[in-house]
């Protein structure tokens, strides 16, 4: 193990190269446009042994890639915001197909207006589209989510493809210390990719095929099942990552002084940073607070959710999204677990760093401030007329 | 040698499937499999030959065949071949075969980055000269005059007021490595062209002219005299694009009856005689345009 | 491989595939229902030029002994092969 410097996006580079993905079709978008570039030099220096492929477009990179894994081959690529949106056919094609590719996202906010910076709004609006979604905080995460991601992506019961958020800027420029791994011990960590998914030579398959209206529920419940038994490949992935890395993950989410809290917020990716230091700060002043960290959005992490806030007196939700003419779609979900769980508190939601907005510590302790008491409201910080 | 009727290889790929009687598309899918034989492994796209031959459990492709997004048929192809590529497997045939909507339109964004690229791909568009699939509407690939759902013949117009978008040079300024036009009613010549396109290393791509009795109007018996016909009027031709120049491999001794060829069909019923004389011109435009450019084949 | 005609019809949950991938040419329909009209060979009159298979888009018609037969399972009777055959050995018959 190495100890380097690198930015978020650096650091995933150097996760996917430990992956080894046999082909890597990609179309340059910023924020993402760094980890393409690195996986380029790796392709180059002969680091990696993969078929870099230049696509035209993103829809054509998510359609190589699917073409890669249709013939059994480890398959990765990356985008971000409009390259996300572009490559929409696709999101639901790949996962329908239970084709298990990776694909990093770099956060950034949608058009229109254009922004470049990071929000949440890209890959939110894709939720519905049956790929597992992870949000990193940091770059070692990003590095570690990397190589993780093959693993549960491909795993026997999931075969179900790996969108891995990093917050635009914020995560994938920031340069942190990361340990990077041995490529023995990611070999030892990742097995090569098998499937029976695939079409070959000595066993000829018919894929992508039409499914009418008597099968194609079961066919769409056993894609959702792939996705139900995330939660369990997460754990196997993690566990086996930590006996030979050394290092911990919590699962589909990370709870962070939240058992004895009275006030929780739930937020994802790299904002819970900040967050964990108001968390600090408040509990030296003696009050009771807590912080619950979104790792997976999908599969939902209903469960872990409702054990964790059931009882504290009131839950925000800070999110970079909104679901225009409703609400924030991670607070929708959040009320969705509880009510499912029968936790009956007041929730509120907290949109902000829209279009790459700074979120003060200030406007955090703000947020824990206005949990006190206790009602339910959704507001978005920066706007003071709600 | 050539491949002929009594040479090609016996074993039906694609069967049982669910298209037109008549078809001309599954008639360019069918012989092309059998060229490429048992390691091809094909990518259709949304269209009619991917609705009529992939209806589980109904599955029509004794090969390897995946269905790709109505964009995709060339990157997934070129995925196809890349991953293939990277497990050290290179006894295969990647085959890409779309419609001229597929083509022309949605996918030729896709299809010039593979060809630009120069992956180890044939695409092969099956030209019926609309969307069939969604009901006959207009294509880039649908010809001037011809009536379709979207591009009605009525008082005002007459059909289709468009040229035929030209396909098969748009791949060959590409410097493609082969591309080349067919047609079902020469089957012979198509048959040597996938052959040709089987052993080149690169982009490979073929125009096939498929008639559509549904779409064309003509019964279903008339598919292949009708795709023979259009080439011997003039309105089609068979030609090679191969290292940087064009041959004409088939040159009418003196072109059939346009108005005859055009009347028999219902979707050019409707047009008169000043519409055909466009036609006409157009026609002696594009083989003024063919004597200057191509080389006649020896 | 050339498709064919399998016995059984995948369809409850526990049938299905997991993923939408399954063996190639598994057919489980025939196609003999479109038909009007049938092809009929008069194989004193054909010389297996064999141009009726080649130009068959639905492949259902293949060699024999030096001639050729028609797989009536799948043929749609699109008359193409009358159409084409040079020695007139081909027939269409109205199907009862």
């Amino acid at each position: 193990m190495a100890r380097q410097f690198l930015s978020g996006n650096e650091a995933f580079a150097y996760g996917v190269r430990l992956a080894r993905p046999q082909v890597i079709s990609a179309y340059p978008i910023t924020p993402q446009t760094i980890v393409v570039e690195k996986l380029s030099e790796f392709v180059e220096d002969g680091s990696l042994k993969s078929e870099f492929i230049h696509v035209e477009s993103e829809h054509s990179a998510l359609s190589c890639a699917m073409g890669a894994s249709s013939v059994g081959a480890r398959a990765f690529t990356a985008t971000s915001s409009q390259g996300l949106l572009y490559m929409a056919e696709c999101l639901p094609y790949a996962a329908g197909g239970r084709l298990p590719i990776v694909m990093m996202n770099a956060n950034r906010s949608t058009a229109l207006p254009w922004n470049i910076y990071g929000d949440q709004r890209d890959s939110l609006s894709q939720l519905d589209s049956g790929w597992i979604q992870a949000y990193a905080e940091n770059a070692q995460e990003a590095l570690d989510l990397a190589l993780m991601s093959f693993y549960i992506a491909e795993h026997k019961q999931v075969s179900t493809p790996f969108m891995a958020n990093l917050d635009g800027f914020v995560l994938t420029h920031t340069y942190e210390v990361v340990d990077v791994p041995t490529a023995e011990q990611a070999d030892e960590f990742l097995p090569p990719f098998e499937t029976e998914n695939k079409m070959s030579l000595t066993k000829p398959k018919n894929l992508g095929f039409s499914a009418g209206p008597d099968t194609n529920t079961f066919f769409k419940y056993k894609e959702h099942t792939g996705l139900l038994n995330v939660k369990k490949a997460v754990t196997e992935a993690e566990s086996r990552f930590e006996s030979i890395f050394g290092r911990h993950y919590s699962g589909l989410t990370e709870n962070y002084r939240t058992d004895d809290a009275d006030y929780i917020l739930i937020t994802l990716g790299s904002i819970s940073g900040l967050v964990r230091e108001i968390v600090d700060k408040l509990r030296e002043q003696g009050e009771k607070a807590g912080l619950l960290r979104i790792r997976y959005m999908r599969p939902f992490p209903n469960e872990e959710i409702a054990k964790a806030v059931k009882n504290a007196k009131a839950v925000g939700v800070l999110e970079k999204d909104i679901s225009f003419g409703n609400e924030g779609t991670v607070y929708t979900n959040v009320n969705s677990a509880l009510q499912k769980a029968g936790i009956s508190i007041p929730t509120s939601d907290y949109i902000g760093g829209l279009g790459g907005r700074n979120i003060s510590p200030g406007e955090i302790e703000n947020i824990f401030e206005e949990l006190k008491q206790e009602k339910s409201a959704v507001k978005f910080l920066g706007i003071e007329v709600r | 040698m050539a491949l002929t009727a009594k040479t090609l290889d016996e074993t039906e790929y694609f069967y049982g499937h669910k298209a037109c009687a008549g078809c001309g598309g599954s008639l360019a899918v069918r012989i092309a499999l059998k060229v490429l034989g048992e390691n091809a492994i094909a990518v259709l796209p949304a269209g009619c030959m991917s609705a009529v031959g992939f209806n589980f459990p109904q599955l029509c492709f004794g090969n390897n065949a995946i269905i790709s997004t109505f964009a995709g048929t060339a990157s997934m192809l070129t995925g196809v071949q890349a991953g293939l590529k990277a497990q050290g497997i290179t006894d295969f045939h990647a085959v890409g075969f779309a419609g001229d909507g597929g083509t022309a339109d949605i996918g030729l964004q896709a299809l010039s980055g593979a060809i630009d690229r120069n992956d180890d791909i044939l695409y092969i568009c099956y030209d019926n000269e609309a969307y069939m699939n969604t009901g006959i509407q207009k294509s880039s690939l649908t010809p001037f005059g011809a009536k379709t759902t979207t591009t009605p013949a009525g008082k005002n117009i007459h059909g289709n007021l468009r040229q035929k978008k030209n396909m098969f040079e748009i791949a060959a300024a590409h410097d493609i490595p082969y591309a080349a036009t067919a047609s079902v009613g020469y089957l012979n010549d198509f048959i040597r062209k996938v052959e040709k396109a089987k052993s080149i290393k690169g982009t490979k791509y073929i125009h096939i002219l498929a008639p559509c009795p549904t779409g064309w109007g003509v019964k279903t018996d008339e598919t292949v005299g009708i795709a023979k016909e259009v080439v011997d009027c003039g309105l089609w031709y068979l030609a090679e694009y191969e290292n940087g120049s064009f041959t004409l491999n088939h040159e009418p001794k003196e072109f059939s009856d346009v108005s005859e060829y055009l009347r028999k069909q219902s979707r050019f019923r409707h047009l008169t005689d000043e519409d055909i004389e466009i036609i006409k011109q157009s026609r002696d435009k594009k083989w003024e345009f063919i004597h200057k450019n191509f080389k006649k084949e020896k | 491989m050339k498709p064919y005609l399998r016995e059984k019809i995948p369809s409850g949950f526990d049938e299905i595939p997991d993923t939408t991938s399954y063996e190639a040419g598994y057919l489980v329909t025939k196609n003999a229902g479109w038909r009007n009209v049938r092809p009929v060979i008069d194989t004193e009159k054909c010389v297996g030029c064999l141009n009726c298979y080649l130009y068959c888009p639905d492949g259902v018609i293949s060699r024999k002994d030096g001639k050729v037969q028609i797989d009536y399972d799948f043929c749609k009777g699109c008359g193409i092969c009358k159409r084409i055959c040079r020695v007139g050995a081909i027939r269409m018959e109205a199907e009862k």
